[in-house]
């Protein structure tokens, strides 16, 4: 889930200079509401302590932990805080983006100093109704306390007395000491999990108003296709249907800002199936039986770009040198051995459980949507455009997603529905079916890399050099398909050479969780274990020459932003990679006998500012079936832990789900349409295939980072090492073919 | 149509052919259960038909007869389904949160059958329900804690 550098630096405006955003409501006698400290806290007179949950919530626990952040340094207890969630609504709460694992490396210092805002305005309230200096009060449990007059005050009674008062600078507040932490680091259960446990409706798809009418879209499965023939009095026959809405293909719909894809933010023409039940507008849709032809994307096939990319290795690189740093041409001609070998993995679907959907209502010049989106700014300002409304006459309802992975940072589905809901002059509803969440994915990019290592007498990696292949429009790669500075081994192997060869694409190519990364990983810690077997090493040993002495690499000039969020000035650091290495190998037992047809693997990476690596034990029975008993993971992604409960478990699903996606998720293209329809074809991890996950997080002293993708990367190059191990056999293609491993 | 839902009989104004989930969902506006796949894959959408977990995307209304059904918004009326939710919340189970009434809807009918489920028992139960967040280390967690409560 990346962001553009541009949403990023947006972020630091808001985290280092904007740091006004968010105290907006307070001031004076400007205060709306008796005892709303800021935007994001109010105290009740009854007590309540009530704290906004600002960030889009899709299952990665910001509902949870960002208030967590601004509850430790309000210095309340967490059972005393009643979360509430918030409209998007960038100017009053500032950055709302669930990407990248963005939110908590660029807001978990704002949070805190939310929390101690809030903290020193109570304070002050009481040293002016006590008369005592403010430096000698204390506080804990929502409570002020002045030791030396023995007074004490609830924060309810301080309220209103402290919404009145100017809120501090943001710099001035003092923070906590991370030892003196009572909230962050401890195992918090989700806010909403009782109400999940209970079937309450939270997420968008639940959306009901009165009034409201479902709504199926029927478009082109080829992107950009035109409608050729329907039958819409069948349609209209369909009992439960009202009505047919037309809607026509816009092309200037380009105005995203957290994340922009260029030239092909589209809202595809078709025809809406108005019904009084979703069953009915799906049947409605059915019964339409619409033909499509033509589109911009009617050329393309799986079979056609896998020829492609053997003729562009056999043929030579449409653009040789695309990076180039030191002198990998000559190293390696001067080599004591090469080592060559081809990976590639296909383009994935995101497949969140939560079906695309998007309730809309457009009234007097307003629309009011209710969204399970990643994005909800994005989704108000494209609304907007596709309106002609002003932005701040949309108004966005941040529902709970059912699962982001990346999908729900594009907003298509809310313009759709806009259209549709302005048309129709009634709430609209319009839910997707699942083939047409496949067909109409922003789908993670295939790809295929030729390796060539030099190495030298003792086998160590002199030199790297990578022909990779993959797709965009216009002759240039897309911007989830890049290879740049930020990618290992850039940087740390002095000696590399990337070539690229671009082939076209006119489908959605979008962002899913580590984009990029979690395709580059596979190849890399491969590529290292080939060139470990070359040499004859052992592959924790080599990993550990492969990174040398600890120090920080500064990220290569040819940085695009694109890998995870802005790591200009981040270096990669190979000592907090070392030392994840180490400890996912002791927590192992790496180097044990192993039975036969069972082994281990193991594999490191660096994204989204987090340094992760796992092993993996692994049988292979004797049809090829792969079992994975445990992987270990150890993770640094720096000094604190916000909720250990939910970082274990963020780590935990990235492990398992990057294992469904090794083992078989593949989409592929025929006649320039998705071929994959339901999970049947698309198989996700179940629970008969889900290994022990034992989580290590080391503690360093840097700033704590993002968790929702890093973990993901890692493992399906430790699983292909411990298949190599058990079987003998390299599988360098993805998903994985088993077929291969048997006895 | 009548049915019997959560111990309640209800009138519902459906077509026969409609599947149980979408009368559920659209019809009563018990939204608790889940659209995931309409395709009997996901388990997203799990009811109970006289305590045993069925499809509600592959379940015609018309088919549910005198049956009665059990969703997430009536999982509390059981014993076993109080201590599975509570286990869920203590365990933090959820990540998304979007399967987890499908998944405690077939662990409860696990445990009534099963009290105390090897992993193979669980495996066999809940590999139907689909987890897109990977929430399976800790459902099995939850199950096991739920058993021994």
């Amino acid at each position: 889930m990346s962001v553009s550098r541009r949403a990023v630096l947006q972020a630091g405006v808001v985290a280092g200079g904007g740091l006004s955003l968010g105290w907006q409501l307070t001031g004076g006698a400007k205060a709306a509401v008796p005892g709303q400290l800021s935007a994001f806290v109010q105290i009740g007179s009854d007590g309540a302590i009530v704290i906004a949950a600002h960030q889009p919530e899709i299952g990665q626990g910001v509902r949870t932990s960002f208030p967590m952040m601004i509850a430790e340094e309000l210095d309340v207890d967490w059972a005393q805080v009643t979360v509430q969630p918030v409209l998007g609504d960038r100017a009053t709460y500032g950055y709302q983006l669930a990407g990248g694992s963005s939110a908590t490396p660029t807001q978990f210092e704002r949070m805190r100093r939310l929390g101690a805002s809030a903290r020193a305005m109570l304070v002050q309230a009481a040293a002016t109704a006590w008369n005592v200096p403010a430096s000698e009060i204390t506080t804990g449990s929502a409570m002020l306390r002045h030791a030396a007059s023995g007074r004490s005050a609830r924060y309810a009674e301080m309220a209103s007395a402290a919404a009145a008062i100017t809120p501090p600078k943001p710099d001035s507040l003092a923070l906590k000491n991370n030892a003196d932490f009572k909230i962050l680091g401890k195992r918090i259960p989700g806010v909403d999990n009782r109400a999940i446990a209970t079937g309450k409706p939270l997420f968008g798809i639940d959306t009901r108003l009165p009034g409201m009418v479902h709504a199926a879209f029927a478009k082109s499965p080829v992107f950009g296709g035109k409608l050729k023939i329907c039958n819409r009095a069948a349609a209209l026959a369909v009992p439960g249907v009202k009505g047919l809405v037309n809607v026509a293909q816009r092309r200037d719909l380009k105005t995203q800002i957290d994340v922009g894809l260029p030239g092909i933010e589209m809202l595809q023409e078709g025809i809406a199936v108005l019904a009084t039940s979703t069953w009915a507008a799906m049947k409605g849709r059915e019964a339409l039986a619409c033909v499509w032809e033509g589109g911009d994307a009617a050329f393309q096939s799986t079979a056609a770009w896998e020829a492609a990319a053997a003729k562009a290795f056999k043929d030579g690189p449409q653009k040789p040198g695309y990076m180039n740093h030191g002198n990998a041409p000559a190293k390696l001609a001067s080599a004591a051995k090469k080592v060559t070998a081809d990976y590639s993995y296909p383009f994935l679907a995101h497949a969140a459980l939560e079906p695309i959907n998007a309730t809309a209502h457009v009234k007097n010049g307003r629309c009011e949507l209710w969204l399970s989106t990643q994005t909800p700014e994005d989704a108000r300002r494209m609304v907007a455009l596709a309106l002609g409304l002003k932005v701040e006459d949309v108004v966005i309802h941040m529902m709970r997603s059912g699962g982001g992975f990346g999908r729900r940072l594009m907003n298509d589905f809310a313009v759709e529905a806009a259209v549709i809901a302005k048309a129709a002059g009634v709430p609209v509803k319009l839910t997707w079916d699942r083939p047409q969440d496949f067909a109409h994915d922003w789908l993670r990019p295939g790809g295929w890399h030729k390796l060539e290592a030099g190495l030298d007498e003792k086998g160590d990696i002199i030199a790297w050099h990578d022909h990779f292949v993959s797709f965009g429009a216009d002759g240039a790669l897309n911007p989830t398909a890049v290879i740049d500075g930020s990618l290992f081994p850039s940087g740390v192997i002095k000696d590399f050479r990337a070539d690229v060869t671009v082939l076209p694409i006119a489908s959605t190519l979008g962002w899913l969780r580590a984009p990029i990364n979690n395709a580059f990983a596979f190849v890399t810690q491969g590529f290292i274990d080939d060139c470990a077997i070359a040499a004859g090493r052992d592959s924790l040993d080599y990993r550990r020459a492969v990174l040398g002495t600890p120090r920080a690499i500064p990220i290569a000039e040819e940085f695009s932003g694109e890998t995870g969020e802005d790591m200009k000035g981040t270096p990669y650091n190979t000592g907090r990679m070392r030392g994840v290495l180490d400890k996912a190998a002791a927590m192992a037992g790496w180097g044990r006998a192993m039975p036969p047809r069972r082994g281990l693997g193991i594999a490191f990476h660096f994204s989204h500012l987090g340094y992760f690596a796992n092993v993996v034990d692994a049988s292979v029975g004797n049809d090829g079936a792969v079992t994975v008993h445990h992987v270990w993971v150890a993770a640094d992604i720096g000094k604190q832990i916000v909720n250990l409960s939910g970082a274990e478990n963020q780590v935990q699903g990235s492990v398992i789900d990057a294992l469904g996606a090794a083992l078989g998720q593949r989409i592929t293209f025929a006649k320039g349409a998705v071929e994959q329809q339901n999970f049947g074809d698309f198989p996700l991890a179940r629970m008969d295939m889900a290994p022990q996950v034992e989580v290590a997080f080391l503690s360093t002293d840097y700033p704590t980072t993002g968790l929702g993708e890093p973990a993901y990367p890692s493992l399906a190059p430790a699983l292909a090492g411990a298949i190599h191990q058990a079987t003998g056999k390299r599988l360098r293609q993805l998903p994985l073919d088993t077929s291969q491993l048997r006895a | 149509m009548k049915l019997n839902i959560n111990g309640k009989p209800v009138e519902v104004a459906a077509d026969p052919d409609m599947p149980l989930l979408w009368a559920l969902r659209d019809v009563l506006g018990l939204t608790g259960t889940k659209f995931g796949c309409g395709a009997g894959f996901c388990g997203a959408c799990t009811v109970q038909l006289d305590g045993e977990p069925v499809r509600g995307c592959q379940t015609p209304v018309s088919a549910v007869g005198t049956a009665k059904i059990t969703t997430i918004e009536g999982l509390s009326a059981s014993a076993w389904g109080r201590k599975l939710q509570d286990a869920w919340v203590a365990l933090d189970v959820p990540q998304c949160g979007y399967c987890q009434a499908g998944q405690l809807l077939a662990a409860e009918a696990l445990l009534r059958t099963t009290p105390k489920p090897t992993d193979a028992d669980i495996d066999a139960a809940m590999s139907g329900n689909l987890c897109r967040c990977a929430t399976y280390t800790r459902i099995r967690a939850a199950i096991k804690q739920a058993a021994s409560a």
